[in-house]
This record gives structure tokens, C-alpha cells and sequence, in this order.
């Protein structure tokens, strides 16, 4: 909801006030945005007892630490709200209030008077199935790290007692302490890794987990055992630290997914408002999109998002495609035609007869498309499960070999075989392998969303780190996807203003570009808008129209040619022109630039007109590029680029780029797309710039390379360690050396990803 | 050697006391919202 689009002159307010908080800058950006109107959220609030309701809200626009006090504090001064908690961490607010004495709409009225846009989520929908998980391995974390701690405590007495000189008692106390603390916490932090072992074996297959499950279990029991006849040598230590260290590996791994995928969540519940159904009697009702069948009738607002496919009942607008197709002009629509969900109503409100999606609409074909797409790249396998295919048997083996090596070979006792047998599995455990990964695309992933750029998972990361082209779409990703005026400067200023006070009164994507230029006017009063052709006002006794040439009644030969969106303001038959072209994003010619220095290939791939894309292509240098380009069309061409051996980078915005953001090795949306894109995108970037797709790729080519030093450095230690172990050098004080250290070295080694700059242009856009 | 008996229970207690705490503060919802009491601190009410 943005509250400053209801005053005709709010924006340009905000605009000339340059002390304006980061949240109003940013409500006042997101202006061309749906309106998501208070009586939306009715259908999500949730009656209790006592009349008591909640209601679950996401918080679009929070950027700052005041927004938490201005939030919970505007809400809590109301009478009737028992409670408003907003979480900062997943920008998740909680209301619950008495009904007696408020409402919804008027809660969500407060939040829009604040400047904040809000849309209602289903918390049971978003269940913390997750969650549990999460505080599991947690759990089981802190258990194993409390073991670990004390065991480890323990067994440096031991071995000190070694070198000196212990008596046989006291070693014997200490064994049996270890085992008192190590057992019991094996038995709770191992489930994860014994249930996940278990069910890969009976199912035939072997997984890191096997290996890490056969020598925690081994050494604790061939430990228990030389306890009880007075041993030497125990293992305690290292199976539980051995434990620690891998659950902390996991839980990196767990909470990066769990972060991408809430704020995943929150992107996408942004869409999930509701419709306004018409009932038989004419009753307007808020229903969710969910409950919406075809065939039910649905009033859309001038400036509102079209929530459903459907057929235009009544009434005659323009409907803003950008979204869909890439054209950037909107197109007047007449009863009897097909209008689709995500695309805008600027014009005048309208009924939509609900039709389901079926065969042959645009919306159908998208989708098929795209789950076509979508299997070519399931084939792709993570760099950590390439590793474990062949890691795990190769780990098995050596263990097997030293076992009968030692037993058969040099005649050794089957205790000290299996002893030596164990030692080679504990120090072989993927600990620096198991944390070489997950430490660094948790890094990774920080960073990005520091700078504005979800990923959303971490193999996106690994595939976009092996791209070598860069294929972008024009409209909404080169280009803003707004129009702006081009001669602003040849334009009286006061015409400009009379313009923009005409302009007020719509939504049109020009009159929006006009305001923007035309700083704070009064709006005009009782201001006509004719749908496709323009506005028309009377002012004293003269009459002022503004819109297309023949509207304003010039002729064809009069103005400037231009090949783009032009408007026309006659009034006192003196015809000003006004002409218009899509913004390029601010540093795109830079960006583009930058990529190709460094050795990409770049291509534009675009659904507008030949003479538009090209003028965009020679404006910022790329020399590759295709016009008129259908959803296949872009498809043929990635196909064709990867038949070459070419690994293709997709940026794009409309629905119509849905397909090919599937279809390519890896893909990067900005956060104005469609639903469709930004669930296809691997990668999605917030504000104006177009450098997030820069740092996008320049964050994965350094995780990449981190990741493969880790391996390295884990390779190295197994290639030390391994030889070591087989020929039963390896006391339990080798292996909790070794172990301990190569885990180390592995973490910060990954920490260095948080170490590279940041693009500064990032902190402009976000402050 | 006496000492032992009772430095080891000693040393044991307080990591239980450690784990015990971290627990308590897992299940009490410490760690949903690691920004917002940062934030909130700065309220002056």
C-alpha cells in the first residue's frame, strides 16, 4: 500500500524534500506499484476467541532500524492492538487485537499513513516445518560442543599422563568419565547423520554419511571395549568433536537455505492479495485468490494489478503488458477482451469474468514452456555431491585395505587391525570437506544480500561461477521499463507544469513520467480521461486536452519525428510535443562494459521493435542482438549457445522471459519482475542499478575458488593424514590435532569471501 | 589426586550449566530475531 499515490501531488513532495526517510525514498519509488488496498487483508485475519484476531503481515519496505519503533510504536498507541511484534529479522509482523474496539483495515491504514507497504501471508501456509529441523541440528550442536569440550578436557590429562607418568587407575577413571559424557551424546547429536546413513544403505546407495556414521559408531565402540580391559589408546575425543565439527557444516548448509528460502517466501506472498468479487447481488467481497472459481466476476480499480485471468465484462481501459510481453506502451482494451493476471489496469475501473487458464491462452503456453525448461537443468550436481560420489567408497576402501593389511598381512591382532582401521576412517572424515562448501556460500549469500541480491540457492551460486555469456533482456532489465521525458530541456517550463497538473489524474505510465519531471503542481479540477486517447480539462473557457496527436487535434506533419511514445498538449490551439523513450538503467553502458573486459560475451535478446533495440544495443555497445524475439525464439537461442559449448547467463524481467530464465545454465531477475521470472531466477536484485548482476557474478567466481581451495587443502591434509593413519602412527592426540586443524583452516579460509569489496553504488540505492 | 574428585564434577557441572542455558534460550525463542532487539534497544519509551 502506498499512501502517497492517493494525493496527486505526494510524490513530488517527497521528491523535493531531500531529508525524507529511507522509507518514504523508498515508498515513493515503488509509485508505479499495485495498490494493495486495506480491505485486501479482511480475508487473512483470523477470528479467536474472546473477540480476539490476529493477523500475520510481511512488511515490504523496511530498510532502517527506525522502522521497528515506528512500526510497533504507531501501532501500539491504537486502542484495542494487544499486540504488535515486528521480526526484523524476516520482516514478519504480528498483530493481534481486540475487535471490539479496531479493525484490520484501519491497522493496515496506520502502517499505509506511516509509508509502508504490507501484504497479509497465511502463517500456516509458511509452516515452520523447516524450523524444527533447524533447532534440531541446533540442538544437537550445542550437545555435541558441551561433549566435545569435556571430553576433550579430559583426554589432554590422559594423554599428558602418558608422557608422564599416570597411574593405571586414574587412566582407567578417566576412560570410563569419557565414556560416561561421549556415549550419550553420540546417541543424540549422531541421529542425523545415522538416520540419513540408514536410508541411503537400504536403499543401496552410500553417501558421506556412511563413512562418518560407521566411524563414529566404530570408534565408540572399540573405545567402550578398551576401556573395559584397560587400554591405552580411546577415541572419545575424536568421534564427538568429529561430530561437532560436521553439525556445524550442517547447520551452515541448513540456516543459508532456511534464510533463502523465507525471504523466497516473502517475495512471493507479496502477490498473494486478494480479489474483489462481485457476488449475484451485487455485493463486493475480498476473497483470497485461492477460493477464486471461473466464471466469478471481479472489480479491478484503476492503477490495481489484475489479480486472475479473464475476459474484460465491462467498462473500457488500458492495460499495462510490460509485464507480459515487453512492450512498453499500454494497450487499450475493449469488453470481450482477453486480459491476463500481473498486468496493470491504468485506466478506468473494470469487471473481469474469470476464465480458467486454459490451452492456447499466453499464460498456458509460459508455463509449459517452462517446465520444459526446467528438466534440462535438474541434471545439474552439486560440486559437494560430485565430491562424495566418489569420496565415500574410496574412504571405505583404504579402511578395508588397512583392516586386512594389518590383519593378514602383517599378523597383527583383529583388535589392532580394526584399531588401525578406525584411526584411518576418523582422520579421513570429511570435516574440512563437510564445512568446505556450506562456509562458503553462507558467506557468499550474506554478502549478496547485503548488497541487495537474493540468491536463492547455492548451487545457483556454483553454476552462474562457470558462465561465460551473458544474454539480457531489454525492457525492465536494460531499461526501467518507464518511459521518461527525452527533450525536457526545449520544454518551457511552464507548459510542463500545466501538463503535469492535466497529468495528475492518471496513472498512465506517461502522466506518471510527466509528474515525475514536472516537480509539485496543483492538480486541475474535474479532469476527463478518455481510455487510449488522453485527458481533457476546462480551465476558465478555454479547453486543454493532452494525449495522442489526434486527440489534441494535430496534424501529421506538425513536431518532431520520433520513433517512441510521444504526447501532444494543445490548448488556445497552441500544440506542444512532448516526447518520450524507456530509461536505460543508470549504469548499464558501465556494466555491460565491465563484463565484456572481463572476457564475457554479452547478447540482447528482446521482444520490442527493431529500431527500439537497436538504438538500446548501440547505445550500450553490444554488438550481438536480436529484436521481435518470442518466449521460443529466446529458448532456439540459448539452445543454440549451449550446443556451442557456450554456458549462458539469462538476465530478465517479463513473463515473457520466464522460459528462458529456465532454460538457461543460470539466471538473475530484477525484484520488479513477474511472479514467473522471479520464481524461475536464480538470483534476484533490488533498486535502480544494473551492477548487482556485476557483483552477482564476480561473488561466484570467488566462491568458487574458495570452495576449491578448501578442497585442496582438505585433498592435501587426507594425503598427509591417510598414509599416517594406515601405518598406525596415529595416536587419538594425532588425530584430534590434525583433525581440529584442518577444520580450522577450511572455516577461515571461508571467511575471506567477506572480505571483498562491496560495489559502493549498493549503499546509495539502499540508504 | 583428591582434588580430582572434585575439580571433574566441577568442570562438568558448569559446561551443564553452559548447555543448559543455551537450551533454555533455543526453546524461548531467543534466536528468532537476531536484528530486532538491536534495534529495539534504541527505543526510548
Amino acid at each position: 500500500m502506498n499512501v502517497t499515490s492517493d494525493s496527486p501531488t505526494g510524490t513530488q513532495n517527497i521528491q523535493a524534500a531531500p531529508l525524507a526517510s529511507c522509507c518514504e525514498i523508498a515508498a515513493a519509488m515503488d509509485l508505479a506499484d499495485e495498490v494493495i488496498r486495506p480491505a485486501d487483508v479482511a480475508s487473512y485475519v483470523v477470528a479467536g476467541k474472546d473477540g480476539i484476531s490476529d493477523l500475520h503481515l510481511i512488511v515490504r519496505n523496511m530498510h532502517c532500524p527506525s522502522c521497528v519503533r515506528q512500526i510497533e510504536g504507531g501501532l501500539n498507541g491504537n486502542p484495542g492492538v494487544l499486540t504488535a511484534r515486528l521480526n526484523a529479522t524476516t520482516h514478519r509482523l504480528h498483530l493481534r487485537w481486540n475487535t471490539a474496539q479496531t479493525d484490520a483495515a484501519s491497522l493496515v491504514g496506520v502502517l499505509a499513513d506511516l509509508g509502508y507497504e504490507v501484504s497479509p501471508y497465511d502463517p500456516v501456509k509458511l509452516a515452520a516445518s523447516a524450523n524444527t529441523d533447524d533447532k534440531d541440528l541446533l540442538k544437537a550442536m550445542a550437545v555435541s560442543g558441551f561433549a566435545a569440550a569435556n571430553v576433550m578436557l579430559i583426554s589432554v590429562a590422559v594423554w599428558a599422563g602418558l608422557a608422564q607418568d599416570m597411574g593405571e587407575a586414574t587412566r582407567a577413571l578417566m576412560h570410563w568419565l569419557s565414556a560416561l559424557i561421549a556415549l550419550p551424546a553420540v546417541a543424540y547429536a549422531g541421529r542425523p547423520f545415522f538416520r540419513s546413513a540408514l536410508s541411503a544403505v537400504s536403499h543401496g546407495r552410500t553417501n558421506m554419511d556412511v563413512p562418518i556414521s560407521l566411524a563414529v559408531l566404530l570408534a565408540c565402540g572399540m573405545s567402550l571395549f578398551e576401556t573395559t580391559r584397560g587400554g591405552d589408546h580411546v577415541y572419545f575425543d575424536a568421534s564427538v568433536s568429529l561430530l561437532f565439527f560436521l553439525l556445524i557444516g550442517r547447520f551452515l548448509d541448513r540456516s543459508l537455505r532456511r534464510k533463502v528460502e523465507s525471504a523466497a517466501q516473502n517475495l512471493l506472498s507479496l502477490r498473494a492479495v486478494s480479489a474483489t468479487v462481485i457476488g449475484p447481488d451485487g455485493s463486493y467481497v475480498s476473497t483470497p485468490i485461492d477460493s477464486i472459481r471461473p466464471g466469478m466476476s471481479v472489480a479491478v480499480a484503476a492503477g490495481e494489478r489484475l489479480p486472475v485471468d479473464g475476459v474484460l465484462a465491462s467498462g473500457q481501459t488500458e492495460i499495462d503488458t510490460s509485464m507480459v510481453t515487453g512492450e512498453s506502451l499500454p494497450r487499450p482494451t475493449r469488453i470481450g477482451d482477453k486480459v491476463f493476471a500481473g498486468t496493470v489496469n491504468v485506466g478506468a475501473p473494470v469487471t473481469v469474468t474469470v476464465t480458467a487458464t486454459d490451452e492456447g491462452t499466453l499464460l498456458s503456453e509460459i508455463v509449459s514452456l517452462m517446465e520444459a525448461a526446467e528438466q534440462g537443468r535438474a541434471k545439474y550436481v552439486r560440486l559437494a555431491d560430485r565430491m562424495a560420489r566418489w569420496y565415500a567408497p574410496a574412504v571405505h576402501a583404504v579402511a578395508l585395505a588397512t583392516f586386512l593389511g594389518w590383519f593378514l598381512i602383517a599378523g597383527a591382532s583383529w583388535q589392532g587391525a580394526l584399531m588401525i582401521a578406525i584411526t584411518v576412517l576418523i582422520v579421513t572424515c570429511p570435516c574440512a570437506l563437510g564445512l568446505a562448501v556450506p562456509a562458503v556460500q553462507a558467506g557468499a549469500v550474506g554478502r549478496l544480500l547485503k548488497a541487495g541480491i537474493l540468491a536463492k540457492s547455492g548451487d545457483g551460486l556454483e553454476r552462474l561461477a562457470s558462465v561465460d555469456t551473458v544474454v539480457f533482456d531489454k525492457t525492465g532489465t536494460l531499461t526501467l521499463g518507464q518511459p521518461e521525458l527525452v527533450d525536457q530541456h526545449d520544454i518551457a517550463l511552464a507548459d510542463l507544469k500545466r501538463a503535469a497538473s492535466l497529468a495528475a489524474a492518471s496513472r498512465h505510465p506517461l502522466s506518471l513520467a510527466l509528474r515525475r519531471v514536472a516537480g509539485p503542481v496543483a492538480a486541475l479540477q474535474s479532469v476527463e480521461e478518455i481510455p487510449g486517447q488522453g485527458l481533457k480539462a476546462t480551465d476558465g473557457q478555454s479547453e486543454i486536452r493532452l494525449g495522442r496527436r489526434e486527440f489534441a487535434g494535430v496534424s501529421a506533419n506538425e513536431g518532431l519525428a520520433h520513433d517512441g511514445p510521444e504526447l501532444w498538449l494543445s490548448e488556445n490551439d497552441r500544440h506542444i510535443q512532448f516526447r518520450f523513450n524507456d530509461t536505460i538503467r543508470p549504469d548499464a553502458a558501465t556494466v555491460v562494459s565491465a563484463l565484456q573486459q572481463d572476457g564475457y560475451a554479452v547478447e540482447l535478446l528482446s521482444g520490442d521493435r527493431e529500431d527500439a533495440v537497436a538504438r538500446i544495443a548501440k547505445e550500450l555497445g553490444i554488438t550481438a542482438w536480436r529484436h521481435g524475439c518470442t518466449p521460443q525464439d529466446k529458448i532456439a537461442r540459448l539452445d543454440t549457445l549451449a550446443a556451442r559449448g557456450h554456458r549462458v547467463c539469462m538476465v530478465g524481467d517479463g513473463l515473457n522471459d520466464a522460459p528462458a530464465l529456465a532454460a538457461a545454465f543460470a539466471s538473475i531477475s530484477p525484484g520488479t519482475a513477474a511472479d514467473a521470472s522471479q520464481t524461475a531466477a536464480d538470483f534476484i536484485f533490488q533498486g535502480q542499478h544494473l551492477a548487482p548482476v556485476l557483483e552477482s557474478l564476480k561473488t561466484a567466481r570467488v566462491s568458487r575458488s574458495l570452495v576449491f581451495q578448501n578442497f585442496t587443502l582438505a585433498l592435501a591434509y587426507n594425503l598427509i593424514a591417510v598414509p599416517v593413519a594406515a601405518s598406525g602412527l596415529a595416536t587419538p592426540l594425532v588425530a584430534a590435532i590434525a583433525m581440529s586443524s584442518s577444520s580450522l583452516v577450511v572455516t577461515l579460509n571461508a571467511l575471506r569471501i567477506k572480505l571483498g569489496h562491496i560495489l559502493p553504488e549498493f549503499h546509495n540505492d539502499r540508504t | 589426586m583428591t582434588a580430582l574428585s572434585f575439580l571433574i564434577p566441577a568442570a562438568l557441572f558448569l559446561g551443564l550449566i553452559g548447555l543448559i542455558a543455551f537450551l533454555w534460550a533455543l526453546k524461548n525463542g531467543q534466536f528468532e530475531d537476531l536484528d530486532g532487539a538491536a534495534h529495539r534497544m534504541l527505543d526510548d519509551d
